[in-house]
């Protein structure tokens, strides 16, 4: 169980001679939240992919509890891509049916309720909700898994302040002391508080690593604060 | 409790102080169970580990304890909450009469003041 979640050893991925993630080197623990911030084009998504198995490393490799992305891996992270891959045709019923089929570890009651908590109806179809409404629907179902490790890409960017609210909440509420939640995102100040540690990424490569309350020990200063003054245009 | 967290300081220590401020008000009176880390990280809006920070280091300080399955209480040694309550107050009054030393007064000026202020309050 001292196993790092995830662990990333001289991770290198180019897009053609463009490096997108260049030597990372990095372990996450069991029980943590981690908000995983850096400009645009910084890396974030690459990263994410990669836990995913989506994209292969050029160089270096990353595993999770000890394994290479795989089936094995699937089974124990929840993952919420930057875009959405669910059918338009499906109600937020047949989704919470087709997740319950598809992840042993999904636990429908849970995102039934949630779904009740943010006025969402069961038999509306994706296609007729609204962008952060369907965000939020995908959110619920990720986050109703009992996975080992969450990885969330731009998880919150569409749903309104209160709505984000009660999310956050259900993540401080829900997750245990075994799993991980990897939260990549620009709010910062939303989800700051909410946050263990913070990885700032920058031009592919980690510069900075610590917690929260390090951070504005350290610096005299929030980390949305130092954020902008890090990554200042 | 009144969660209000600026951004300026650690998240932990802001913490201790809500908590400290409660117990010195007896808003949590001496002796009572507090709610459990989870539902008091949900209340303020912070991650759990943070909290656990915060009772841990308010453990240590003398003003909570806790019980392996019990749960965690405020102690029920009024002297340790007398005593912060007289430190916070002490800390109060040093900022006052700093800023009151910056203004000119002397410190009878200000004792002289503070009647006069405490007589326009009670009429």
């Amino acid at each position: 169980m001292n196993e790092p979640i995830l662990q990333c050893t001289g991770l290198c991925k180019s897009y053609g001679n463009k490096a997108a993630l260049n030597n990372v080197t990095l372990a996450l623990e069991r029980g943590r939240i981690v908000g995983l911030l850096g400009p645009n084009g910084s890396g974030k998504s690459t990263l994410i992919k990669l836990a995913n198995g989506l994209l292969t490393p050029t160089a270096g490799e990353i595993r999770i509890a000890g394994n290479l992305p795989g089936v094995e891996t699937h089974s124990c992270v929840s993952y919420l891509p930057e875009r959405t891959y669910l059918s338009d045709w499906m109600t937020a019923d047949d989704l919470l049916k087709f997740f319950a089929d598809f992840y042993e570890d999904f636990n429908i009651d849970k995102a039934a309720e949630m779904l009740t908590r943010l006025n969402i109806s069961a038999k509306d179809s994706l296609k007729t909700m609204s962008k952060g409404t369907k965000e939020k629907v995908q959110l619920v179902v990720v986050m109703s898994r009992e996975a080992d490790l969450y990885l969330l890409d731009e998880p919150i960017g569409g749903v309104d302040p209160a709505a984000r609210d009660y999310i956050l909440n259900t993540i401080l509420t829900n997750y245990s002391e075994n799993s991980t939640v990897v939260i990549s995102t620009h709010l910062i100040s939303d989800i700051e508080k909410v946050l263990d540690d913070v990885i700032f990424l920058n031009k592919g490569q980690i510069s900075l690593h610590k917690s929260v309350d390090d951070i504005r020990t350290e610096y005299g200063k929030s980390v949305d604060a130092l954020f902008r003054e890090v990554f200042a245009c | 409790m009144q969660w209000n967290l600026t951004d300026d300081r650690p998240i932990y220590a802001q913490l201790m102080e809500t908590i400290t401020l409660s117990i010195t008000s007896g808003a949590l009176p001496a002796g009572s169970r507090l709610p459990s880390v989870r539902d008091l990280a949900a209340e303020a809006g912070v991650n759990p580990n943070t909290m656990q920070r915060a009772l841990s280091e308010l453990e240590r300080a003398g003003l909570l304890y806790s019980q392996r399955t019990a749960g965690r209480f405020v102690t029920d040694q009024l002297e340790n909450i007398t005593q912060k309550r007289k430190e916070l107050a002490m800390e109060q009054i040093h900022a006052f009469l700093r800023s009151m030393r910056d203004m000119g007064y002397t410190s009878e000026e200000t004792i002289a003041l503070i009647r006069q202020a405490i007589k326009e309050e009670e009429e």
